[in-house]
């Protein structure tokens, strides 16, 4: 074996793979959720803003539903899929709530 | 983001792209730095970045493989990590897998030590050296991803690997490389 070859069988031996430890993907997941948390506050502030013409109102609950996806769709980065009920919650409620008066508004439309 | 569909691919893909590389991020960045609590921090601020450009990147990869955009963020995170703490990275690789396995034959005994003095040669290289060695190495990347990773040409990286490796084995050689035993009336090497 050349010692060209001696190195680079070294190399692969002292560089091998590390495994990133557990506790990284809660880190990850938290992360990535306050990304998404602040999105979802993005677009809250711009409902309120937009709910004072009739015409915006169907379109904000779309967009928290979005967002609500977006953030349910980044739990998947966790790879023990454990549910986190209290954020989740919050967030359906959000979305809930926007769904609520969504369709309120165009039963009162149709009228 | 167009509509819910997209978003939701968008997000699967990056899901993907997040358990797929990694244990690459980690690897890279632990190599890099030294410690597995900066590089904790790196892997994690390489994700949350790579998330907030993920719909772009994917856009303009025309379906060639994200892993070097990934690293490529790694490495210039670490960078100004380097450049805000202004020093050169501290290698204590002493808790490296291969270093902190039990202890075997006399042969292993001798290998592990070698590793030991190749991780510390690896730490003494030149930045865009050791890096390239780590992209190879632990991460298992060719000349291709190294290159698009570093942003030179494919060329220069096959260069690059090559003048790495003949620099780690000539630092071996002039440091503590063992040194074969001397023949019979022959001086012995201290």
């Amino acid at each position: 074996m050349s010692d060209a070859e001696r190195v680079e069988r070294l190399l692969q031996m002292a560089l091998a793979p590390v495994e990133p430890p557990e506790r990284l993907t809660d880190r990850m997941e938290r992360g990535l959720s306050e990304l998404t948390d602040a999105a979802v506050e993005e677009l809250a502030d711009w409902e309120l803003a937009a709910m004072s013409d009739p015409r915006n109102w169907v379109r904000p609950a779309l967009a928290v539903v979005v967002g609500g996806m977006a953030a349910g769709g980044l739990v998947l980065v966790r790879a023990r899929q454990q549910h986190r009920k209290r954020h989740t919650t919050g967030l359906r409620a959000l979305e809930k709530s926007v769904r609520d008066v969504a369709g309120d508004l165009e039963k009162r439309l149709r009228r | 983001m167009e509509n819910i569909a997209d978003k939701q691919r968008l997000d699967r893909d990056f899901t993907e792209l997040y358990r797929a590389h990694l244990r690459d991020v980690y690897s890279y960045a632990y190599y890099r730095i030294g410690n597995h609590h900066d590089a904790e921090d790196l892997t994690e601020q390489t994700f949350l970045q790579a998330y907030r450009h993920f719909d772009r990147a994917q856009r303009e990869s025309n379906g060639r493989p994200l892993r070097p955009w990934l690293i490529r963020i790694a490495h210039n995170l670490a960078a100004n990590l380097y450049r805000d703490r202004s020093r050169r990275p501290v290698t204590q690789l002493d808790d490296a897998a291969v270093l902190s396995a039990p202890q075997g034959t006399e042969q292993m005994v001798e290998e592990r030590e070698e590793v030991k003095e190749v991780l510390a040669g690896v730490s003494k290289l030149p930045e865009d050296r050791r890096e390239a060695l780590i992209m190879r190495f632990a991460l298992g990347m060719d000349n291709r991803e190294i290159a698009r990773a570093l942003g030179r040409s494919e060329g220069a990286t096959k260069v690059l690997l090559h003048r790495a490796i003949k620099q780690l084995e000539q630092d071996l050689e002039a440091e503590a490389w063992p040194q074969p035993a001397p023949g019979p009336g022959g001086a012995t090497h201290e």
